[in-house]
């Protein structure tokens, strides 16, 4: 039993959910590597060689592989697959982009977004937004899975020393290209990996507001900052801020909403969180039924007052 | 340009689902079905590709029961051309149907597919990125934005640190997001013609794909319930409990 792991990064560091995914990975049984398919990825490579619980490093050091572009990258591990029994990705938008083209190269259905490894063929994994949670068995030979990064703890970054092999694929498929990005820059630390979560809601009213009342509170707090799928929607705050069953699924030790009023989609990405604490208006709004800690009121004058007590 | 676009049958966005007391499902006797919503999203493109002169024709087809004719009509209603019903009592899986699809493209000939990203019941995400592995296609996944330049489509999708552009060679596969559009509502009239446009009938067999799930469902439960907890009244209050809490310092 083997296991080949995708590394999510961005050429330069190793990102926080490739090391849930080799948690979950280990769990499978087996030896475990790590595939950093990048251009100029070598720090990534040193970096994942040093993760507790991997054996070897393979990296694939190609401008095809660059941009991480799914019709160049599936090839390339479709083939290094015939030397292992299972395929695992972390449930990033690059893995959900990546393993079922894969799974497809492969015949072998996807088991996505894993909260648990039962054995080394069954699975839990949430479906209806959460709402219901199916444990399954697979049948194929081979499987491939992408693996939810808050349900796993994360594999220590140190402590390895695992080899490290080039290895190469057929490199561009000619069919797509990069052609830019528009990332959200922030000091703030990533919604994914932050202790701390701001969220605001559409009773902020404007991106204005937004930004005046969310983000002095997320600074004071040094966390990091999500809204509701209707604040995203209303253009308050970027898309990639959005928590919830399609956007992030985030787990930090304190979720703070704010005039957030709780959809089913919305709690399906924030209920896992340790201490949530919710600031509305409407002492009906069902982020109260998972809230720890709740405030009715104005957020307007509520924000401000708990930024300068803080 | 021909858009093809499988629209799914599920369980509608606004109902609460349950868990059966016995652990095999969740409850879907006499609850509302409806289309997949990211499905909806992707009717909407392809109807407007349409009347910008970009597609000539959209099909629309569904695979499951037979009761998908319903679900084919509401795409039909919206302004597509017409549909395919692949019909199938068993739970399908994505693989399966990516491998349906490959069979529809490969009569069809579309520039296009547009699918819906994920569907709310399984939850799956995988079936546009099966189809276009299957095919050789390129996929632009995730999509906010879509712009078809004669050969190619750039595409803009909703990545996790914010948005990225990939321009793909057609023909493409593309797979929405939320914000790709808000999809128009049927108009009465459009209802009435929607019951006189084609519907072909098939099935899995018709491509020669075997349906047979590959994954065996053990049990289905309900997640870890959140009790709710307290509600302080003032910021002071709240301040005190945090601290207690040692959620803050």
């Amino acid at each position: 039993m083997s296991t080949l792991v995708l590394a999510e990064h961005d050429n330069v560091d190793l990102k926080d959910a490739t090391l849930a995914t080799i948690t979950a990975a280990t769990q499978l049984g087996g030896d475990v590597h790590v595939l950093v398919a990048g251009s100029g990825c070598g720090s990534v490579a040193e970096a994942a060689a040093k993760v507790a619980g991997v054996a070897k490093v393979l990296v694939a050091d190609d401008a095809a592989y660059g941009a991480a572009l799914p019709e160049n990258l599936a090839p390339l591990i479709a083939g290094l697959m015939a030397g292992y029994d299972a395929f695992v990705a972390p449930a990033t938008s690059r893995g959900k982009n990546v393993a079922p083209r894969v799974a497809a190269a492969l015949d072998v259905a996807q088991i996505s977004e894993i909260l648990s490894v039962e054995g080394p063929d069954t699975f839990t994994r949430p479906i209806y937004a959460g709402n219901a949670i199916a444990t399954v068995k697979s049948s194929d030979a081979k499987k491939v899975i992408t693996v939810r990064g808050t349900a796993f703890a994360k594999a220590a970054t140190s402590g390895g020393s695992a080899s490290v092999e080039a290895v190469s694929g057929a490199g561009s498929a000619g069919t797509s290209s990069f052609v830019g990005a528009e990332l959200t820059k922030s000091a703030r630390p990533e919604l994914t990996a932050a202790k701390i979560i701001v969220s605001g809601g559409r009773a902020l009213g404007s991106s204005d507001k937004f930004h005046e009342y969310i983000d002095p509170l997320a600074d004071k707090l040094g966390a990091a900052v999500g809204a509701s799928r209707a604040a995203v929607d209303a253009g308050y705050a970027p898309n990639d801020y959005q928590v919830g069953q399609t956007g992030k699924i985030v787990a930090p030790e304190l979720y703070v909403a704010v005039g957030i009023s709780g959809a089913i989609q919305h709690l399906a990405g924030m209920k896992d969180s340790k201490i949530i604490v919710a600031i509305n208006k409407d002492e009906e709004a069902p982020i109260f039924q998972v809230a720890d800690v709740g405030l009715v009121g104005d957020l307007f004058t509520l924000v401000p007052e708990l930024t300068g007590k803080l | 340009m021909k858009v093809l676009v499988p629209v799914k049958r599920v369980v509608d966005y606004n109902v609460k689902v349950r868990v059966k007391s016995d652990n095999t499902g969740v409850e879907l006797a006499n609850i509302k079905m409806s289309m997949n919503p990211f499905d909806e999203i992707a009717v909407e493109e392809a109807i407007r590709l349409k009347e910008k002169g970009i597609a000539t024709e959209v099909v629309v087809v569904s695979v499951g029961v037979q009761q998908c004719t319903e679900t084919l009509r509401t795409a039909l209603a919206m302004g597509a051309d017409r549909g395919i019903l692949v019909q199938t009592d068993v739970t399908t899986e994505s693989l399966a149907v990516a491998k349906v699809l490959a069979g529809i493209v490969a009569e069809e000939a579309p520039g296009l597919v547009i699918l819906g990203k994920q569907a709310i019941d399984d939850d799956a995400n995988q079936t546009g990125q099966m189809l276009a592995g299957l095919l050789g296609w390129a996929q632009g996944t995730f999509a906010s934005k879509l712009d078809p330049q004669g050969e190619t489509v750039n595409v803009t999708r909703e990545i996790d640190g914010g948005l990225e552009t990939v321009a793909l060679k057609m023909p493409a596969i593309v797979t929405t997001d939320l914000r790709l559009n808000e999809p128009r509502y049927a108009s009465l009239p459009n209802i009435m013609k929607a019951k006189s446009k084609p519907i072909a009938n098939k099935t899995p067999a018709d491509y020669g794909v075997d349906m047979t799930p590959r994954l065996t469902t053990l049990k289905v439960t309900e997640p870890a319930k959140r009790q709710a907890g307290i509600k302080v009244k003032s910021v002071d209050e709240l301040v005190a409990k945090l601290k207690e809490m040692g959620a803050v310092a």
